[in-house]
Parts: structure tokens; sequence; C-alpha cells
């Protein structure tokens, strides 16, 4: 096979492009085997140190905040259980209200869509204080339902759940109709297994945003327990000891290498269906 | 009470538009019906509307003696074939024609056995594990007729059903269709816009334009007797020929010839036509015809030729006979078999 310039032009770019995405991870990834001592002194690394197990041991299973009571394992469950919620309640609520936006005709259809829509302008972060009094006045702070719910609504996903179904063919519902299908069963029968890589992609999408809040989970959780993840990359080993101990870098290291991992399991396990989907052109 | 029974349906669509007026119709249990006409005269507004797809503006449907207004399409126990056959793409062939059993609580075995009856009458019971998207054309037809099938429905609709199959699957499918109809026994009505599939297939035969139905009758009764030059154009293929006249006197005068005795009252201006199988050549005959081109079909002959003013005057003979380009022919219409309308409200007047 002939290999031509531009082929090798778009090559080059594309590993460069791999290399500023990786690079980094393995930096962070070598350093977190070292002592904090080594990485103070020599700078970060790229080889693998001997401290491997000892940091991230510690990490786990340390217990830490003010309280001495909270670790990483807990934060990670916290952060799994809150990005999981959203994602799934995300994808759940967007599809049906697309479902609800596309197949019921009323009048008021398309404002509502453009109403959902606009709400994109107003992220959790420009809201974020009539939130808090709300969920506030629920008594749901810390909690995982107030970590969750002020998140759910999505526009974005409405917005693609909505032009996706708009491509499914008439004749379908009719169909369905004829064969005795209502609009539950048309949605569970018909639109899920159809959007079904739809459905994967906005949960990758969505588990990613859950996961990643910072500003929300940090002003809803005064208890330690429901603390996650990105809070504790900036909570945890930070606070020194006797005000002359060294900074944990090596453990932070561990703590940001731990921290990627389920996001990237989620986007792993579910890239089976995105790709499927990919191949085989169903519709 | 006839099985299906529409009475004054109309269909005004909420822009105003009126797709179908007051049409009347009876259709016996176990008959083929076929709507035919061109796009848009409305033919399928009216099919969609015995299937419940589609809302009716006035007028009554009562269909084995139930009025089905306001009964749900699930509920009116009809199956439809669509013109891009609405496969589910997500389920094999057998849930595709096992989903509305499904959902009539029919229990597994009973579906079993009768998706599996249905696959053998069909020929399709090697493709049952297969989706859709790994089937072709003409199996696809099959499965979708089996979704109707299966169900032993009231009714079968056939919305164009044939329109995305190449030409010679067409035939074959059509004919397919006919025997299975006529095996199961099911009433049936069948939509299309190609003359040949309507001829073929009914019983009896509507033709439809601008929302009417403008004539109702076995395909032969079309064919020999159509009332209106809507109906002589649209049936018969090649087309019909028409020319200008004008009657007096019980004597029609057109394109330089004139046709005495016509057995009509009528005077006025008229058009005349005439189909190019009811030609005949003969000497000094009435229509003299300066060839143009010659279609061999093997089995026939379509002569084009030029007729005074009239250009591509059709005239069909039989294939053995050879026919030069440039040559005229002397041409007589076969046992009176020619028929006039009026030119104005285009109706039959002889």
């Amino acid at each position: 096979m002939k290999i031509k310039p531009l082929q090798i032009i778009a090559h080059i770019i594309l590993i460069i492009g791999v290399l500023l995405m990786v690079v980094p991870i393995w930096i962070s990834f070598a350093s977190s085997s070292h002592d904090s001592v080594t990485i103070l002194t020599e700078g970060m690394k790229f080889h693998i140190g001997d401290q491997l197990a000892r940091n991230y041991n510690e990490v786990l299973n340390e217990k830490g905040g003010w309280s001495e009571e909270v670790t990483a394992a807990k934060m990670f469950i916290n952060s799994f259980i809150m990005a999981l919620g959203i994602a799934t309640l995300k994808v759940v609520i967007s599809a049906m209200s697309a479902y609800a936006l596309v197949y019921y005709r009323f009048k008021l259809a398309v404002p509502i869509f453009w109403l959902i829509f606009i709400t994109l302008l107003v992220p959790l972060e420009v809201r974020i204080f009539p939130s808090y009094k709300i969920v506030s006045d629920l008594g749901l702070t810390n909690s995982y339902t107030g970590l969750i719910l002020p998140l759910v609504a999505s526009a974005t996903a409405t917005f693609f759940f909505r032009q996706f179904y708009k491509t499914i063919p008439d004749e379908l519902l009719e169909s369905a109709k004829l064969d005795g299908a209502n609009a539950w069963s048309f949605f569970i029968d018909f639109l899920v297994p159809l959007s079904k890589t739809m459905i994967a992609a906005m949960f990758i999408f969505m588990f990613v945003y859950g996961y990643s809040q910072y500003l929300w989970p940090l002003i809803m959780t005064t208890a330690e327990e429901y603390w996650t993840v990105v809070m504790g990359m900036k909570i945890i080993y930070t606070e020194s000891y006797e005000g002359v101990a060294l900074p944990r870098t090596a453990e932070r290291f561990a703590y940001i290498i731990l921290s990627m991992i389920p996001p990237v399991l989620v986007v792993v396990f579910l890239q089976k269906w995105f790709i499927k989907g990919l191949i085989q052109t169903e519709k | 009470m006839s099985f299906l029974d529409l009475k004054n349906v109309t269909k005004i669509y909420p822009n105003g538009t009126k797709a179908v007026h007051e049409t009347s119709l009876s259709i016996d249990e176990g008959e083929f019906m076929v709507f035919v006409g061109p796009s848009g005269c409305g033919k399928s507004t009216l099919l969609r509307m015995v299937a419940g797809l589609e809302d009716i503006t006035e007028g009554d449907i009562n269909l084995d003696g139930k009025l089905m207004n306001e009964v749900d399409p699930s509920e009116r126990d009809v199956a439809m074939v669509f013109q891009n056959y609405a496969l589910y793409p997500h389920m094999n062939v057998y849930n595709n024609l096992a989903y509305g059993l499904k959902n009539r609580g029919i229990d597994k075995e009973t579906i079993e056995q009768k998706v599996n009856d249905a696959a053998k009458l069909l020929q399709i019971s090697d493709y049952l594990q297969r989706k859709p998207s790994m089937l072709s054309g003409g199996q696809r037809q099959r499965v979708a007729m089996g979704r109707a099938i299966v169900r032993n429905p009231k009714i079968f609709l056939f919305d164009e059903p044939l329109s995305n199959l190449d030409a010679k699957l067409r035939i074959q499918m059509r004919l397919e269709i006919k025997k299975l109809q006529q095996k199961v026994g099911v009433t049936s009505i069948f939509v299309t816009h190609d003359q040949v599939e309507a001829m073929t297939l009914a019983d009896r035969l509507a033709v439809i334009n601008n929302g009417i139905i403008e004539q109702l009758g076995t395909p032969i009764e079309i064919y020999d007797n159509p009332k209106s030059l809507f109906v002589a154009g649209f049936i018969g293929s090649p087309q019909m020929n028409f020319l200008d006249g004008n009657l007096k006197n019980k004597t029609l005068s057109a394109e330089g010839f004139e046709i005495k005795d016509v057995n009509t009252e009528h005077e006025g201006e008229v058009t005349l036509g005439i189909r190019p199988e009811h030609l005949v050549q003969s000497e000094n005959g009435l229509i003299n015809l300066k060839v143009d081109l010659v279609e061999q079909l093997g089995s026939d002959n379509l002569v084009y030729g030029q007729l005074k003013n009239i250009k591509d005057f059709c005239y069909r003979c039989p294939g053995n006979q050879t026919i030069e380009k440039g040559s005229n022919l002397s041409l007589n219409i076969e046992n009176k078999k020619y028929y006039i309308f009026d030119k104005s409200t285009g109706k039959r007047v002889n």
C-alpha cells in the first residue's frame, strides 16, 4: 500500500494529539509511584518508582478531613453514585420529554421545546443560589438526592433525542399502532431499542459531566461523608502537618490517577454499544 | 349492509385542503378492491381513514356492522402494508411478525404456530432470525405481508406496496398478492397509481381523481365503458388517443374525418377518444396516419404517427406486421368502439 504525504502529515498531527493527551497522564502515573520527597527534590518522573503499592494503599484507606473519618474510597463511591444518578435520570427524563415533544402534537410543543433549549443559557453556576435555596428548603442538603436532583434536567440531551426521534419514519409509529402498541409500549419497544446507541453516548457524556461536578457538591455538602472526588482533590492532602510537613505530592498523583478510573470504565464499557451502533445501520 | 361501508366520508385537513369529498362506497366480504388514481388524488387518505390513521372530518365508516369513526386503530382489527414496508428495524423477522400478536396477549405457543404458518405460506421460514436490514426488497415485502396475515385481520390495507420494487419483482409480487388474497380470502383494499396493477389485482376498481370516485366497477367494465375523460385516459395502456371534434345532427367531425350516426343527441364541442387497440387497417379507412415511430414489443407493435395536427397518435397492431417508418396507414375504428366526451364537463355522452 502506498502512503501518501497527506496521510503522513495527518498521522503526525494525530500522534502529537495523542501525546498531548497521554504524556501528562503517564507523568502523573509515574510520579505516583515515587515518594513525595523524591518528587519535590527531583521533579516529576517518567519512570516507575518503588512506592506504588504504598501510595495507593495510603490514598484509599487513610482517613482525612476535619473529622479524620472520610477516606478517598468513600469519596469515590459518593462521586460514582452522584454521576450514575445524574446520568441515568438525565437520559430517562430527556428521552421521555423528547418523546412527548415529538409525538404528542400539542400546540405548545415548539415553544416548550425552545423554553427547554433556552435553559442551556442558564447553567447551574448561574442559578446556584436559587437552586441552593430550594434544595435547602426541601431539607435535601447533605443527601444524595440533593446532590443529584438539581442537575437532572438536560436541554442538550432533550435536543439530541428530539432530533433523533424526528428521523424515525411516521410509518413505524402507524404500523406499531395497527399492531396494537400504545403510547408507552411504542416508547419502550421501539424508541428505546432504536436509540440505544444514542442512549449510550448520552450516558457517557452525562456521567462524565456528573462526575466532574465541583461547585454544586462543594456548596451542597457540609458533612464530609458526602464529599466527592473532585472536591477531595482540592481539600484532601493540602493541610500541612504541624506547620512543617511536606506537601504529599506523590499521594496526590495517586489520587488523580484513581479518580480517572470510573469515567474511563464507563467509556470502555459503553464503547462497545457505541461502535456497534456506528457499524450497523438499522434505520 | 355490506362488510365495509363508507358513507359520505369527507376529509378536510387543518390547512383547509379538501382531500376526500363525500365519498360513499361499499365493499363486500372477501372482495379485492383497488383504489387507483394519480398521486395526490386522495386515495391514500381514504385508505388511512379506514385504518384509523387519519381522522374523519365528516361521514361514517362501518366495518363488519360496527361504526369505526372513533375507534382507535389498534382496536379496528385491520392490517396495513406500507409503501416502505415499515418493518421494525431492531426486531428480527420472527418478532416483526409476532409483535402484534404479543400485544393482543396471545400465549407463546399460539404465536409461534401462527408465525410459523404465515412464514411457511410466504416462504420466509429461513429468514425468521434475520433483521430486516439483511433482507432483499422482495423478502421485506413478504415480511410486511406476513405481519398483516399473521394477525388474521378483518381487512387488509395495501398502500402502494409494490412501488419500491423493480419491474420484474413487482410483477411477481403482484401475482403472489392476488394468489394469497384468494387463498386467505380476506377483504382487501389496495391503493396504487399504476393502472396495470389496478386492472390485474382488482375484483372491483375505484378510479379516484381530486378526492372523488370518478367511476366504480370491475376492471373490464371500466375499460370498456369509461364514464369520463379522466377515467378513459387513466385506464388502458398505451393511453387512449384524444381528438377534438364537433357534434352536430348525430355527425361527429374531427381532424379531417367524420363519423356519422353517432349514438347521442348531444351537440357541440366534444373530445373523441379512440383506444390504440381498437384500430384496424383497412382500405379507404377514416383515419390517415403518417408513421413517425414504431415501438416493437414483440407481441405487439406500437405505431406512433401524425394525424393532421395531432402528434403521437397511437395505433397498436400485432407484432408480426411490419410497418415502415414514414409510411401512410389507413385505419378504421373497430366495431364503433369510440368514446365521446363533452369537452367542458369531461362526461361521456355516447
